[in-house]
């Protein structure tokens, strides 16, 4: 069902496109408002976001760690895996975000003779997301050499090392196959294990087939059926420049690649899509593990009236000494 | 708000990092608005490239890909247009006769767009068509 739901909601998304920018010409509204639309959703939406999530204290002190705690001296600790300083905290976060650590050590249980459970490593999982994740970082990159004028030499360097290989004309990007493969794998992931396919909600399936459909309609527009270039060039400096016009005599296909673009990327606040602002203040990483040297205060705890034991002693000291208790600080010398 | 300092410092490059082709855009000025203007060829009784114009503009890297591989592989040279008009199929004997600039017609949109092709790692663009010879008065690169 959950698949099923999101298939139709791309479908009607592209039927959308087609009749709004194809059939009734609303390029205006397509080429112009929408993408302005949901570039500022995307910014004030994560901002706010993440404002909200700054703004809820963390009560309690909970990094959670894989590796040996900073103690004594002569005991090695795990500086990455229980980072006790700042830059401890910071490799870890780099570790995590760049290369998906914790993805990494992804396991899977199965059943030997149907009757032995064992946990394996599973790399799959953390192939398909480092794919994923890096090729759409590249395309994104790479689409600059449309949306700056003049081109900046980053994205020339980072086109010349995607089109290596020199595969045809226009030159074949490597991540345009890999972003394929993975999205396709992180679908099929989903689909084959009972377990998983369960647990797989709309919102899990339509990012991927969303992603996917952006994929393919700009593989179709590089690879078969190519539009003007330039035309397109001259419209996304124009967007953004602030001074977007329509752009004329372009396909259809142009107008779903950007729409479905613009569903996405006004999508991100509201979605899993988030967890790109979200890794950044995750406090189970995000926390040193050093609880044992300094002490985390819940911020919501109320100031607590203490009455502690000097001040108790002061309060009754005269009473103790009289019936014989120890005390700690007598006044018997100065009785005497 | 907790961390402040650290939150707006974040969410300062994510905003800068999203937002990065809206300055480099104004701060370029009308540089940035400017369109590729080619100098179109005016060679003699030549008032057509040899497939249409519309055709060019979106397709010409695969038909001189398609030249390229019929030439090197196949050995053809013989290219008959969509209109029936014969050409052949060499980059600097029949593009290169007419669009003798390359600085004033290729490379504008080229560089407009982000393109590098590798014609002219093989090619030699300031070769007189016809003759082979280098022109006098280029520079060899």
């Amino acid at each position: 069902m959950n698949i099923i739901f999101s298939l139709l909601t791309i479908a009607v998304l592209i039927v959308l496109a087609v009749l709004g920018a194809g059939t009734i010409k609303l390029d205006f509204l397509f080429g112009i408002i929408f993408p302005y639309a949901a570039v500022s959703v995307f910014i004030v939406g994560i901002i706010s976001r993440v404002i909200k999530w700054a703004k809820s204290p963390v009560p309690f002190h909970i990094p959670t760690v894989a590796g040996q705690q900073k103690s004594l001296p002569w005991i090695k600790s795990s500086k990455l895996e229980s980072p006790s300083s700042t830059p401890g905290v910071i490799g870890r976060m780099a570790l995590e975000i760049l290369l998906f650590r914790s993805l990494f050590r992804n396991t899977k249980s199965g059943l030997i003779d149907g009757q032995k459970l064992v946990y394996g490593s599973s790399k799959y999982l953390w192939l398909g997301a480092i794919l994923f994740h890096w090729s759409l970082l590249v395309i994104f990159l790479r689409h600059f050499r449309l949306f700056m004028q003049p081109v900046p030499s980053f994205v020339l360097m980072l086109q010349n090392i995607d089109g290596f290989f020199q595969i045809g004309v226009p030159e074949l990007y490597v991540t345009d196959i890999l972003i394929t493969a993975a999205l396709l794998y992180l679908i099929y992931r989903r689909l084959a294990d009972a377990k998983l396919r369960y647990i797989s909600l709309a919102s899990d399936y339509f990012p991927l087939f969303l992603i996917l459909s952006i994929a393919a309609t700009g593989i179709l527009m590089r690879y078969f059926y190519r539009i003007d270039i330039l035309k397109i060039k001259e419209f996304a400096v124009g967007l953004f420049s602030f001074h977007p016009s329509v752009p004329q005599g372009i396909g259809i296909l142009f107008y779903i690649h950007l729409f479905l673009v613009c569903v996405l990327v006004s999508y991100f606040p509201f979605s899993k899509l988030l967890h790109m602002a979200g890794i950044f203040l995750t406090p189970t990483r995000n926390l040193a593990n050093n609880s044992r040297m300094k002490r985390h205060v819940n911020p919501w705890n109320r100031p607590v009236r203490v009455h502690t034991y000097d001040e108790y002693e002061d309060e009754f000291r005269d009473k103790m000494e009289d019936s014989g208790l120890p005390v700690e600080k007598s006044n018997s010398l100065e009785r005497n | 708000m907790y961390d402040k300092g650290k939150i707006i410092i974040g969410l300062i490059i994510f905003a800068g990092f999203f937002t990065a082709p809206f300055w480099y855009n104004i701060s370029n000025g009308k540089e940035a608005l400017k369109k590729p203007e080619l100098v179109l060829p005016t060679k003699e009784g030549q008032t057509e490239c040899v497939e249409p114009v519309t055709f060019m503009r979106a397709d010409h890297m695969v038909l001189l890909n398609d030249w390229r591989y019929l030439v090197v592989r196949k050995g053809e040279r013989n290219y008959v247009s969509g209109t029936g008009k014969d050409f052949n199929m060499s980059l600097t004997n029949t593009c290169l006769n007419c669009h003798s600039n390359t600085a004033q017609f290729c490379d504008k949109c080229h560089t407009y767009v982000g393109v590098t092709p590798y014609c002219w790692d093989c090619h030699e663009k300031s070769i007189t068509p016809g003759t082979g010879m280098v022109s006098q008065n280029s520079e060899i690169k």
